[in-house]
């Protein structure tokens, strides 16, 4: 059975889809076991196929059994999964794990008749992404990217915030040009190689007859262009802070830590697997500019945060400024920028979690989204505020924290390449996260504690939680609530404390590649 | 906006034709993508030469869609699924202002009950046709144009022209809420099943030739026809369910009630 | 016109395309009713269906579907030609003689030449990006929808005025 993992990772969230279609709207109570459950085989098949990957390198598999030696590589559709997505793989299930449980009743409240939709686009979605992670197809990946995009359209506007609908339209348009320019980028690389496996094309376009081709070279524009709208690099942001920060909030825990990261993702992927690392770095000769597009948006991602009142949105600006991290580091071209910004998409799903279910639950609870309305919420939420706590020492960069190892590789990467432009953006921005987040911290900590005007918020969610959870836990919210985030919190400092195994497995990755492996670090 | 607008149009136009002396000419047969480059033949060849001997199917585009990228179509129905799912999500209401029973839009003169008579009659007698029609292409797939997401549509029409001719609550009548979105899943679920139990009989995902085992009467190649076929009607289900789901939600605002 | 020669006409397709996908995405850019947003959007989607379609283009060449590789003028066999009357009346009525005889053709006639069908794969390919379209549209008008619900309007700047004022209807 072993070998059916890379297929039944994502078939457990479709027929948990699809089971909750069929019994939960008769009994919406039915819907959040079916989801767990769902979501916690495809966390086993995650973990299982890392361990097999670290042990005995990728894993290859062709649906419909198309690979006899009669057949053609690329006639069938391929998965593959190496070091690098199974990694992500790990971290998709995990996060998308966390989010159900944070889920619990949270969802019911939110989309009161609607939960059992709720629960089946939840898992539609965690079936695209997941399905983008281990395809080795590139038009596969487009279809994958729409399941994610639709799902993920309709989560947004299915809250009952007006202004979420229109973030939500804004978002289909931007996001339905992204996918179109990659789907016509897909078009030009088929015109030009006949095929649409990863490794069909790459194999071909090695021939250096296609280092001058300028069909490929707008293929690579248009794709890269496609998923830098997807992923909300910066000129190309705009959609993203009103439709994280308008929507739901289990809908903005799970669309924050992992939409953004899988179109990083997707494009480290299509710069090494189809194009190739030669190719991109050394035929094309652009990474200084996109490096210095990638400074632009941090420093740019920086300013709009420290420019906002809500707590959200500053978080959503701050998402814009770690996507120019992590594309400025796979554009270092060489082995520690690209490790630090693989690690990076690791480190800042977790992160972000972390701070999104923070902020979701203090925005709950004191009825308020700005951030001066947060007086003395430590007092009152210690257990929340530790979590809060360590997503934000994360994000400024302080050891133990991943957010502390992962800017170290990608300085690292950036001091070898020489772009001190990136090196200085990288420490004005934990500057200005360091001043962002004490800002906040003081406002909570030692900001009065308005004790009268917060009681009777208090009052309603006693009430409407259990009886015993009030006052065991004093202000803090439901145990299915704080459990994720404190989960979130340890995992963030113990992937700081253990980053070398993850490195290593990241290296594993990249082994043998030009440009990025470590041999090529090494001379 | 329309300066900065236009501007990004025409540098986007120019950028996608600088391209264009440089693509194979049109029509050629000998093109990367139709022919192949040098000693690699392209996949496309493969297609229209070993389809038949493989599936023994003869319309290509079924073999290819259902068969080698039936993984991509499953997908495709999972997004179409999702688009269904997604309108409910975001429109339905089930609360607000009842809807008067008896909708004041419906022209009550003598001439507008002629004109229902009229459509009302000749929906009666060509609705059937269509179904039946629909059910052809949906089974004809293998050997004309034709699948289940084009018999699906013609099937979702039908549905939706009773909604027309007569009123949303007519067709919903015939095809209910609950049952929509139930046959939504089942076709999925069709799909998806065929691919589990090729995984049950210890092969690939999807991997159709393994069930001439359990199909009586088959050998491994008619097993993939026939699977191909069983898939088809599970796309069918679901595009016929959707497409009648978007047209009642998109129609009523998310009532499900005529007049509004 | 000896540009127009040269990168213009053997292009036609693609130079089509592109005037089309560029009609569609200039609509999406400055267009300010939502409704004509949505109508760029789907001129933008089509016009990458044209382009793969055209890539798939074999001069001469006809349908992916074996059956009609005998009765559209390529009948280089006797066996087809002898064939070729009750096609056209397979077309409306499959009976399994007419089936059975066809099958038997094929693989009479094994070499099939690839050069006489259009390549399917764009056709397959396209299929899905047609019913992606589809689904995207359809979520689109919801949203919209919803919008006017709210909103009272499918002008983007009376929205965005009345997000401004927080206005009747809208929870901030």
């Amino acid at each position: 059975m072993s070998e059916q993992l890379p297929a039944i990772i994502l078939l457990a969230p479709l027929f948990g889809a699809l089971l909750t279609g069929l019994a939960g709207n008769r009994d919406h109570r039915r819907c959040f076991p079916i989801l767990i459950s769902a979501l916690a085989v495809s966390f086993g098949c995650a973990i299982a196929l890392l361990v097999q990957v670290s042990q005995s390198g990728p894993i290859d598999y062709f649906v419909g059994g198309w690979n006899t030696e009669r057949v053609p590589l690329g006639v069938g559709i391929q998965l593959r999964i190496d070091a690098l997505n199974a990694l992500l793989l790990v971290v998709i299930t995990t996060v998308a794990l966390l989010t159900a449980v944070y889920s619990f009743r949270r969802a019911g409240e939110e989309n009161t008749e609607k939960t059992p939709q709720f629960y089946m686009l939840f898992q539609m979605l965690c079936v695209g992404l997941l399905g983008i992670t281990v395809t080795a197809d590139a038009f596969n990946l487009f279809v994958l990217v729409e399941v994610s995009s639709l799902t993920s359209y309709a989560l947004v506007a299915m809250g009952s915030k007006s202004r979420g609908t229109v973030a939500a339209f804004n978002y289909l348009i931007m996001g339905t040009v992204g996918a179109s320019f990659y789907l016509l980028g897909v078009g030009y690389l088929y015109m030009q190689t006949g095929t649409l496996n990863m490794a069909a094309i790459h194999e071909i376009l090695a021939d250096p007859a296609f280092g001058k081709s300028s069909t490929v070279f707008v293929a690579f524009i248009l794709i890269l262009v496609g998923v830098w709208i997807k992923m909300a690099f910066f000129p190309l942001y705009g959609w993203l802070p009103n439709a994280y920060s308008y929507c739901p909030s289990t809908t903005s825990c799970l669309l924050a830590p992992l939409m953004t990261k899988v179109s990083v993702y997707v494009m480290i992927r299509v710069m090494l697997s189809i194009f190739g690392a030669d190719w991109v770095f050394q035929s094309l000769g652009w990474s200084h500019t996109v490096v210095w597009l990638a400074v632009i948006a941090i420093l740019a991602g920086s300013v709009l945060a420290l420019a906002q009142v809500e707590l959200k949105k500053m978080l959503c600006y701050l998402i814009v400024a770690e996507v120019g991290y992590m594309v400025g580091g796979a554009w270092l071209a060489n082995h520690w920028g690209m490790v630090g910004a693989i690690y990076h998409i690791l480190a800042d799903a977790f992160m972000t979690l972390c701070l999104f279910i923070a902020a979701n639950i203090f925005i709950k609870h004191c009825r308020a989204d700005r951030i001066d309305q947060l007086e003395g919420l430590f007092k009152r939420m210690p257990l929340t505020s530790t979590g809060f706590v360590v997503g934000a020492l994360a994000m400024i960069g302080v050891p133990p924290t991943a957010g502390f190892f992962s800017k170290w590789y990608l300085l690292r990467g950036g001091i070898e390449s020489g772009q001190w432009g990136y090196v200085i953006a990288l420490l004005v921005s934990s500057l200005v996260n360091a001043v962002l987040f004490f800002r906040i911290i003081e406002i909570a900590y030692f900001g009065k504690n308005p004790a009268e005007s917060h009681d009777h918020a208090h009052d309603e969610d006693s009430h409407q939680g259990q009886a015993g959870e009030a006052t065991l836990l004093g202000g803090e919210g439901r145990p299915a609530t704080v459990i994720p985030l404190l989960i979130t919190a340890a995992i963030v400092i113990l992937l700081g404390v253990f980053n070398a195994p993850v490195v290593e497995i990241i290296q594993q990755a990249l082994e043998g590649m030009p440009v990025v492996g470590a041999a090529a670090a090494a001379r | 906006m329309k300066w900065f607008g236009l501007i990004a149009t025409v540098f986007t136009g120019i950028l996608l034709l600088s391209a264009v002396p440089d693509f194979a000419a049109f029509g050629d047969p000998d093109s990367p993508a139709n022919g192949g480059l040098g000693d690699h033949p392209s996949v496309s060849q493969y297609y229209i030469t070993d389809t038949y001997t493989d599936t023994k199917v003869p319309n290509i585009v079924t073999a290819v869609l259902a068969d080698y990228r039936g993984y991509d179509t499953m997908f495709e129905t999972v997004v179409i699924f999702a688009a269904g799912i997604a309108i409910f999500a975001i429109l339905r209401s089930f609360s607000g202002p009842v809807a008067p029973s008896h909708p004041t839009a419906i022209d009550t003169s003598v001439e507008g009950d002629h004109q229902r008579i009229i459509i009302g009659t000749t929906c009666r007698v060509i609705i059937p046709v269509i179904q039946l029609f629909a059910l052809y292409v949906v089974a004809h797939g293998h050997h004309s144009p034709g699948g289940g997401f084009q018999g699906g549509v013609i099937l979702g029409a039908s549905f939706i022209l009773v909604a027309l001719a007569k009123d949303l609550s007519a067709a919903l009548g015939r095809f209910s809420e609950k049952r929509y979105l139930a046959l939504g899943s089942v076709g999925i679920l069709i799909y998806a099943g065929f691919g589990l139990l090729c995984v049950a009989l210890e092969r690939n995902f999807l991997d159709y030739e393994i069930l001439h085992r359990i199909m009586p009467a088959t050998d491994p190649i008619m097993a993939r026809s026939h699977s191909m076929l069983g898939v088809e009607v599970g796309v069918a289900f679901t595009v016929t369910a959707i497409m009648f789901a978007i047209y009642a939600n998109l129609s009523s605002k998310g009532r499900l009630e005529q007049g509004f | 016109m000896e540009f127009l020669n040269a990168s213009v006409i053997p292009y036609f397709n693609y130079w089509i395309y592109v005037v089309l996908m560029m009609i569609g995405l200039h609509a999406m850019i400055t267009k300010n009713n939502l409704i004509k947003k949505l109508i760029g959007m789907s001129i933008f989607q089509t016009a990458i269906i044209l382009f793969y379609v055209s890539i798939g283009v074999k001069t001469g060449s006809t349908i992916p579907i074996l059956e009609h590789h005998h009765d559209e003028g390529h009948a280089e066999t006797a066996h087809a030609v002898a064939e070729s009357g009750d096609h056209h009346a397979e077309e409306t009525d499959h009976e399994k003689s007419d089936h059975g005889n066809n099958e038997h053709a094929i693989e009479a006639d094994h070499g099939i030449d690839p050069d006489h069908f259009a390549n399917p794969l764009p056709h397959v390919l396209m299929l899905t990006a047609i019913v992606v379209g589809v689904s995207t549209l359809g979520v689109a008008l919801a949203i919209s929808q919803s919008i006017y619900k709210d909103f009272g309007s499918l002008e983007e700047n009376e929205i965005l005025a009345k997000i401004k004022q927080g206005g009747p209807g809208v929870d901030v």
